[in-house]
């Protein structure tokens, strides 16, 4: 089915979209003409097939569950933001704060994705073929960044037990962020994400892994400085 | 929260089309400044003539229409709602201690060979309805939509800011340094009429380009100097240039045919361009100066 932004009301796509018949079988949907509008597609619930043509503002996608979103275009601020499963395939560039605190399902980015690409994960995992600016996974607590490209200033800063893989360069790594040994388990996981979003010509080999170093999980006066 | 925007023409297709082009994109920024809204238009012009924007308030348009014919020979006046553009070969310096002596309800909103500048209180909407900015022509034009937070509802406060020849800044964000660095400016010759912070950066940058030294390195220089958050467009004569602080928390979106560059808050602001969606879209990456014409 076709939904057109220039003819309908943003409220009223996305409430059909919420408010999908369970019985229904026809969960396909392409949207055309988003012309930059915000929360495109936010608070889906339902298993649902939808293509969006063109660009959309802030917030697309946000909190989404079971749904499959692909956007051909770029997006806005947070997309993806909150997401608890399903999966958002991003086909060009991302804007700040991209699946931002989002809990599970998977986020692909095919172009670069600016500052704190995932920032406050929290079981999401996250492509990103290009590069990710500043702040990326800031205060991640679970789930896989992976990042074909290179990273910005203060790369994980006060993360948790998110897993960062970064093929390119690393600019700084943030407080308490360190280079960790890839094991088997996560060369393993790493080539299934990277089959998962289709990226053919990269091994997990070539990946370098970033984790938390622990010294900051609980407060001691020493590391005053690193907070 | 405010709502920035900015078109440069490269080629000349659309420099009919400029005022309505910037007009969709001010309306399209009404959600991120609703109190007040302003834009500035480049027009090249007769070199020896200055074009001169006033706001005239709720001073009567045929009395300094009168008033202002006495005092000064050649010039030629345009009313666009309370603003009016007055087109003469006299001096800046004689013409702004004119304005001042002889009619202090005017205030200049900016000055300069090519420029004119047109703010008021009120919806963005409206603001572009009353000053007919659709009708315009141009090279290149910055808007700009507030939401009021340190300083004022009023025209003072509305942006673009003018402090020198054909020379504008509009500002998404805060600075946190601007009062000192009003002291040091005017400590060097530069006068303010309000207590808005933008107002203080654009001192900075006219101080700063009259001191000779080009716009990009200008705004390089004011990443040091500019305490606080912010997406500035800075526009001059001969185009505009586009600068984000390091933390990048402000907003911005550039877009980019063989016609034109265009700038946004948020994209939605330009989907109503021509061939947008082919455009090479891009973030302005922090802390990095971007310039166009200049």
């Amino acid at each position: 089915m076709k939904l057109d932004l220039k003819k309908l009301k943003l409220r009223k796509v996305n409430e059909q979209l919420q408010s999908l018949d369970r019985k229904v079988n026809d969960r396909d949907f392409t949207i055309i003409n988003p012309e930059g509008n915000h929360a495109v597609c936010a608070g889906l619930t339902e298993e649902l097939n939808i293509n969006i043509k063109g660009h959309v503002g802030y917030y697309c996608a946000g909190m989404n569950q079971k749904a499959n979103i692909t956007i051909e275009g770029n997006v806005g601020t947070g997309v993806a933001e909150n997401m608890m499963s399903g999966k958002v395939h991003v086909k060009g560039n991302a804007s700040q704060s991209a699946g931002a605190t989002a809990h599970g399902g998977l986020l692909i980015i095919d172009g670069d994705a600016s500052s704190r690409c995932g920032i406050s994960m929290k079981g999401v995992d996250i492509v990103v073929k290009g590069s990710v600016g500043h702040m990326s996974g800031f205060m991640s607590q679970a789930g896989n960044l992976v990042v074909c490209g290179d990273a910005g200033e203060a790369l994980g800063d006060s993360l948790y037990e998110t897993n960062i893989y970064i093929k390119g360069k690393v600019k700084s790594l943030g407080a308490d962020c360190v280079e960790k040994k890839m094991d088997k388990k996560h060369i393993k996981k790493l080539n299934l994400l990277l089959q998962e979003a289709n990226i053919k010509n990269e091994k997990a080999e070539n990946f370098k892994r970033y984790g938390s170093a622990k010294k900051l999980y609980n407060f001691k006066i020493d590391n005053i400085s690193n907070y | 929260m405010c709502g920035i925007v900015g078109i440069y023409l490269k080629t000349k297709k659309f420099e009919k089309n400029l005022g309505k082009m910037l007009s969709g994109m001010l309306n399209n920024m009404e959600s991120r400044g609703p109190d007040s809204a302003g834009f500035a238009i480049y027009k090249n012009s007769e070199k020896k003539e200055y074009k001169y924007s006033l706001c005239i308030n709720n001073l009567d348009f045929s009395k300094f229409k009168k008033n202002i014919s006495n005092k000064i020979n050649k010039l030629k006046l345009n009313q666009y709602s309370d603003h009016v553009i007055v087109k003469t070969t006299e001096i800046p310096k004689k013409f702004i201690k004119l304005i001042n002596e002889e009619f202090p309800e005017v205030s200049i909103v900016g000055y300069g060979h090519s420029i004119e500048i047109f703010k008021q209180v009120g919806n963005p909407k409206d603001v572009v309805k009353k000053f007919n900015l659709e009708s315009f022509s141009g090279t290149h034009g910055i808007g700009h939509t507030r939401m009021a937070t340190e300083s004022a509802i009023t025209t003072d406060g509305s942006h673009p800011y003018s402090t020198g020849e054909d020379e504008c800044l509009v500002h998404n964000g805060s600075l946190s340094n601007h009062n000192n660095l009003r002291r040091e400016l005017k400590k060097k010759g530069n006068t303010f009429t309000s207590e808005n912070d933008t107002e203080v950066a654009a001192g900075y940058v006219s101080n700063s380009l009259s001191n000779n030294n080009s716009l990009k390195n200008t705004l390089v220089s004011g990443l040091k100097d500019l305490d606080g958050f912010y997406t500035f467009i800075a526009g001059t004569r001969k185009g505009f240039a586009v600068v984000r602080d390091e933390i990048a928390c402000k907003p911005a979106v550039i877009a980019e045919t063989k016609n034109y560059v265009a700038i946004a808050s948020e994209f939605q602001a330009m989907a109503h361009l021509p061939d947008v969606n082919n455009a090479k879209i891009f973030e302005p990456e922090p802390g990095i100066v971007y310039s166009w014409g200049n």
